[in-house]
């Protein structure tokens, strides 16, 4: 499809970030326990894309140093754990790379538990891990950690509920219509079935976007096992808006 | 040249779904300067803070709150923006806050208020803050936006509160903390309830 000349010096060319169906999870899942109380019920009203949406911040670079990609390091000894290398990179729906932009990473340990106080799970702490990096996509859009395979966890959710391992990922894209938290979860994992939280999103082919795939060319020799994991952001498919004079 | 509707679908790929941000989001992304869009001690800074608040009333302390606005020119430092940033960016305006909330429930944003940002159909909107909510128990955020209480006339025709069932619309506008001084703006997020802020889809 051709556009015609813009008719007008108002007329705003402005990427449109539309809302992709099917992809997301219902934020009202009562098998997530939690949703219940915090989960909005009414229905969400539509908000416009103007410019506060189609801009965002474009931070990361100034807030990160290459160590902070490494999450074994920083302690006097290793991680106890599995060491893999998780790279891959962060598109658009459309297929463009989403070059320069922050990822923020956090996981539990290879025991299964958080560095973190509301955490009671009866396993052990590492004081060699923290779980905590952050890292900037380069030109192409690849990003790359290097990390310790977290371990699954119970949780109370349900009787004998346990997460299956992951690793949490927060994305800013280059758009507040673009940004994402989600989880990255590791491929055969037997407790998919069971976790309201994986399942969560309906289509069984995007819950497949949320897992890692081994991959044995980012395998080093006698170091670590590599993972491959792409993350997809909405598209900028462009759309000319007219102004209301055109339509007096 | 825009691709159409059509021609788009056939070749996106398959996006990732969000998921929730979970309990222990705060080994992650609090950044200690998250709460200031503009340096501390900025002259003419504002606060707003408040709570996130369950269906219960209680206090959600897993919560991260980030905020998205212009500067105070209407500007945004961005290559898709059709101006170009004003000076503000230039001098540690930054457009984006991001607060954890603490185990009341309570987050807070030091900024200054955005111009005026047009719809791409060239009406005016009121000064407003994009704003994204992550809990434990969201499996994706929520957005809602925040608007200022000394904007009334501009809220008044504002295009998009406009759209909002008039007994909801002061859930979207911030008030002015009682005992405290003009800068402290107070903006409570509910999630449901009688008082349920309006939240969009975006």
């Amino acid at each position: 499809m051709t556009t015609d000349p813009p008719t007008s010096a108002t007329r705003l060319d402005l990427p449109s970030y539309q809302r992709p169906a099917g992809v997301h999870p219902p934020l009202d899942t009562p098998a997530y326990r939690s949703t219940l109380l915090r989960a909005p019920k009414r229905r969400p009203a539509l908000l416009p894309q103007g410019l506060t949406e189609v801009t965002g911040p474009l931070l990361g670079a100034e807030r990160v140093t290459a160590a902070d990609a490494d999450l074994t390091g920083g302690h006097g000894a290793a991680p106890l754990g599995e060491r893999i290398i998780l790279t891959g990179r962060v598109l658009d729906s459309d297929g463009r790379p989403v070059p320069d932009t922050l990822l923020e990473i956090w996981q539990a340990n290879a025991a299964g538990r958080y560095n973190h106080r509301v955490d009671d799970h009866d396993a052990p702490l590492d004081p060699n891990f923290d779980g905590a990096g952050r890292c900037v996509t380069d030109s192409q859009g690849r990003y790359r950690f290097v990390t310790i395979k977290p371990g699954a966890y119970p949780w109370r959710n349900h009787l004998n509920a346990w997460r299956p391992a992951h690793i949490h990922f927060s994305v800013f894209g280059r758009a507040f219509t673009q940004r994402l938290v989600t989880q990255m979860y590791f491929p055969g994992d037997p407790l998919f079935a069971q976790d309201p939280i994986f399942n969560s999103v309906p289509d069984p082919r995007a819950r497949q976007a949320m897992i890692c795939r081994f991959d044995l060319s980012v395998t080093e020799p006698d170091w670590a096992l590599g993972y491959q994991w792409d993350i997809v952001l909405r598209g900028r498919g462009a759309t000319v808006f007219e102004h209301p004079e055109d339509h007096r | 040249m825009t691709a159409s509707p059509a021609s788009l679908q056939q070749h996106s790929l398959q996006q990732t779904p969000s998921q929730t941000v979970g309990p222990f989001l705060a080994l992650g992304l609090p950044w200690p300067d998250g709460p200031f869009v503009v340096p501390e001690g900025s002259a003419g800074a504002i606060t707003i803070a408040g709570r996130v608040l369950d269906g219960a009333g209680d206090p959600v302390p897993d919560a991260l709150v980030e905020t998205w606005q212009a500067a105070p020119d209407g500007t945004f430092a961005h290559p898709d923006a059709p101006r170009p940033a004003g000076l503000a960016w230039a001098h540690g305006f930054r457009g984006f806050g991001r607060s954890a909330t603490d185990p009341a429930g309570r987050y807070r944003i030091i900024t200054v208020k955005p111009g005026p940002v047009p719809l791409p159909d060239g009406r005016a909107q009121a000064p407003h803050l994009d704003v994204s909510v992550f809990a434990r128990g969201l499996l994706e955020r929520v957005v809602t936006r925040i608007y200022f209480p000394d904007e009334q006339a501009a809220n008044d025709s504002d295009p998009v509160l406009g759209t909002i069932d008039a007994d909801r619309r002061a859930t979207l506008i911030a008030a002015q903390e009682p005992g405290a001084g003009p800068g402290v703006l107070r903006f409570d997020i509910r999630f449901q309830g009688s008082r349920e802020t309006v939240f969009f889809d975006v």
